[in-house]
């Protein structure tokens, strides 16, 4: 129970502190026992805050200090901490409460050796020549005689003295010099400002903007020609509109701003050498070309006039020109009447030619001949085909004609034949058949009578028999009463009937006369039967 | 080709170049007389061109005063030794 609350015990002395005191007890002790110290690391970690300070780490293999330096301090720095840097920090060691963190504020940082000084420069090659600064299309061509030379230099020392003295030997030119420092903090920017301020001038303007620019500066050791390795000077070189030459150091010294530059001089003095041509030699060779100019247009009159005394005495005599001409006018005019009278004596003949083949015979043998063949086609022309012709139409018809009537004849004897076998058939199927067998058919007129009353009622009765009919009144033949006698008798008065009958038999008469033409063969059998 | 732009126009350089290729063009012989005349006048004036920019070598040294900017506002004499 009692070790959950602060119980003071007798015999406990140790000193309490609130956590703003120890803060500050802590922040004191720091600094007072380390005072300004310097400290050897690599650069971890850089960030600048947007208030403008630069807080960055630096490190060795097991350990990290934080670093701070304030915004107004960061001008001062020689160097600019980067990631990687070996370097050596000078400031002071101190605390801050509010984070129970300690830090140190950085006043100044120096390389640390060359060794990490060069490490450094090939990582910002590197980075540059990616980026294509170096890359020899971005080179621009020095102009030949330059009007003006920027020189962005120190103004005083021996680099703008050999400068200027090598420009005077070769080619006194206008000169500007740009003054900057050529080492120490202020270095790289100063530079950097030159040239862009040399590329902002305009040409013809109050400060006349040069044609060249050279950023030069005498051997040193590495430190000091840092200034001119830093990447804003490089920069600038590369956003030059204006062709630059670098001519940092001594030969071995090889420096950033050797890399971007249009040229790279070894020394100030060879940098004048190129800036340059050599006045008295240019004057030589302009000489030289004007004596050669003069030689060579004398020489072509020379040669011309040579020419034309060559030409004057090739040219022939005018008159030697017109013998070949008068030569040949000569030899034609001989032979042109000669032409005329063989013309004339060749179509002579070709005219007596034609003219022996017209006499009269020819053209009476082409009547002649023309008359034959009149005579030939009119004796071909005759009636003989015609009536050849007319007479076998005239055979084929009678051919025709004869084949028509026995087609007749055959077809008449075929209907005949079969008339007279229908009419057999007839008389077969005819009911007089019957009556030769004896039979009569008696009638009333034209009435059938086929029973006993009928005849009775009748007025009058024909009985027909095979050869003839017999007319008989009615009751006598009924109070007679045998039908044989009757047929009989009647048939005696057979022959006087039709004469002597009353006018009721004529309807059988007629009839039996229209029968009888029909079977024409009874007839016959009538005429054997009498 | 620089033959258009008028001699009094052209660069030092520019001038020497055409120079040099006139007296070479005159130097081969193939042109025209009256135009190997012309080509001679253009030459002269070439020359004479060349020789002007040769002779007109002044030497004068300036340096750039600068305000506190660090901005160029002037020049004054520069003797260097």
């Amino acid at each position: 129970m009692s070790d959950l609350l602060d119980d003071p015990a007798p015999g406990q002395n140790a000193p309490e502190f609130s956590v703003s005191e120890l803060s500050g007890e802590v922040k004191r002790t720091l600094e007072g026992t380390f005072g300004r110290i310097r400290v050897r690391g690599e650069v971890g970690r850089v960030f600048k805050a947007r208030s403008g300070h630069l807080y960055y780490d630096i490190k060795d293999d097991r350990s990290v200090l934080a670093c701070t330096t304030w915004k107004g301090q960061i001008s001062k720095l020689a160097v600019v901490p980067e990631e990687g840097l070996e370097v050596v920090v000078t400031g002071r060691l101190t605390a801050f409460g509010a984070q129970s963190k300690y830090n140190m504020n950085v006043e100044e940082v120096a390389v640390a050796g060359q060794g990490a000084l060069m490490a450094l420069l090939e990582k910002r090659k590197a980075q540059l020549q990616a980026e294509g600064l170096f890359a020899p299309e971005r080179k621009k061509p020095l102009p030949y005689l330059p009007q003006i030379i920027g020189v962005v230099t120190s103004p005083s020392g021996a680099v703008i003295r050999d400068i200027l003295h090598r420009l005077r030997d070769r080619f006194p030119r206008k000169v500007l010099v740009w003054p900057v420092a050529v080492q120490g903090s202020n270095c790289a920017t100063e530079v950097a400002r030159a040239i862009e301020g040399f590329n902002q001038l305009s040409r013809g303007g109050a400060l006349p903007r040069p044609d060249l620019i050279i950023v030069a500066r005498g051997g040193g050791s590495i430190e000091d020609l840092w200034g001119f390795n830093e990447e804003i000077v490089a920069r600038a070189v590369a956003a030059s509109d204006i062709p630059l030459i670098s001519a940092v150091g001594h030969e071995t010294d090889t420096t950033l701003i050797d890399y971007v530059s249009d040229l790279r001089a070894p020394t100030p003095t060879a940098a004048a050498e190129h800036a340059v041509p050599v006045r008295l030699d240019l004057l030589a060779h302009v000489e030289g070309l004007g004596a050669r100019m003069a030689q060579a247009s004398g020489r072509a009159v020379q040669q011309r006039r040579q020419r034309l005394g060559d030409l004057a005495r090739a040219l022939p005599r005018p008159d030697s020109l017109l013998d070949t001409p008068r030569q040949r006018l000569d030899r034609v005019s001989d032979r042109l009447p000669n032409a005329l009278i063989s013309g004339v004596q060749r179509r002579k003949l070709i005219l007596s030619e034609r003219a022996a083949s017209l006499r009269p015979a020819t053209l009476r043998n082409l009547v002649e001949r023309r008359r034959d063949r009149l005579k030939n086609l009119s004796s071909r022309l005759s009636l003989r085909p015609i009536e050849q012709e007319t007479e076998r139409k005239r055979e084929r018809l009678t051919a025709l004609t004869t084949r028509l009537a026995t087609v007749q004849t055959a077809r008449v004897s075929r209907q005949r034949d079969r008339l007279l076998a229908t009419g057999r058939q007839l008389d077969i199927l005819s009911y007089k058949a019957t009556l030769r067998r004896g039979y009569a058919v008696v009638r009333d007129g034209e009435r059938l009578i086929t029973s006993k009353s009928a005849a009775q009622a009748a007025a009058a009765l024909i009985v027909e028999f095979a050869d003839g009919q017999v007319a008989i009144r009615g009751g006598e033949a009924a109070a007679q009463g045998t039908p044989g006698a009757q047929g009989a008798r009647g048939a005696l008065g057979t022959r006087g009937a039709p004469a002597s009958s009353a006018a009721p038999a004529e309807p059988v008469k007629s009839k039996a006369a229209a029968s009888k033409p029909k079977p024409p063969k009874s007839s016959g059998g009538q005429g054997s039967l009498f | 080709m620089s033959t258009d732009t008028p001699v009094t126009e052209m660069s030092f350089e520019q001038a020497m170049h055409e120079l040099e290729r006139v007296v070479d063009q005159l130097e081969r012989g193939d042109v025209a007389l009256d135009a190997s005349i012309a080509l001679y006048e253009r030459g002269a004036a070439l020359k004479k061109r060349c020789e002007d920019e040769l002779k007109r070598a002044e030497e004068k040294v300036a340096a750039i005063t600068l305000d506190s900017g660090g901005q160029p506002t002037g020049t004054q004499p520069l003797d260097a030794g």
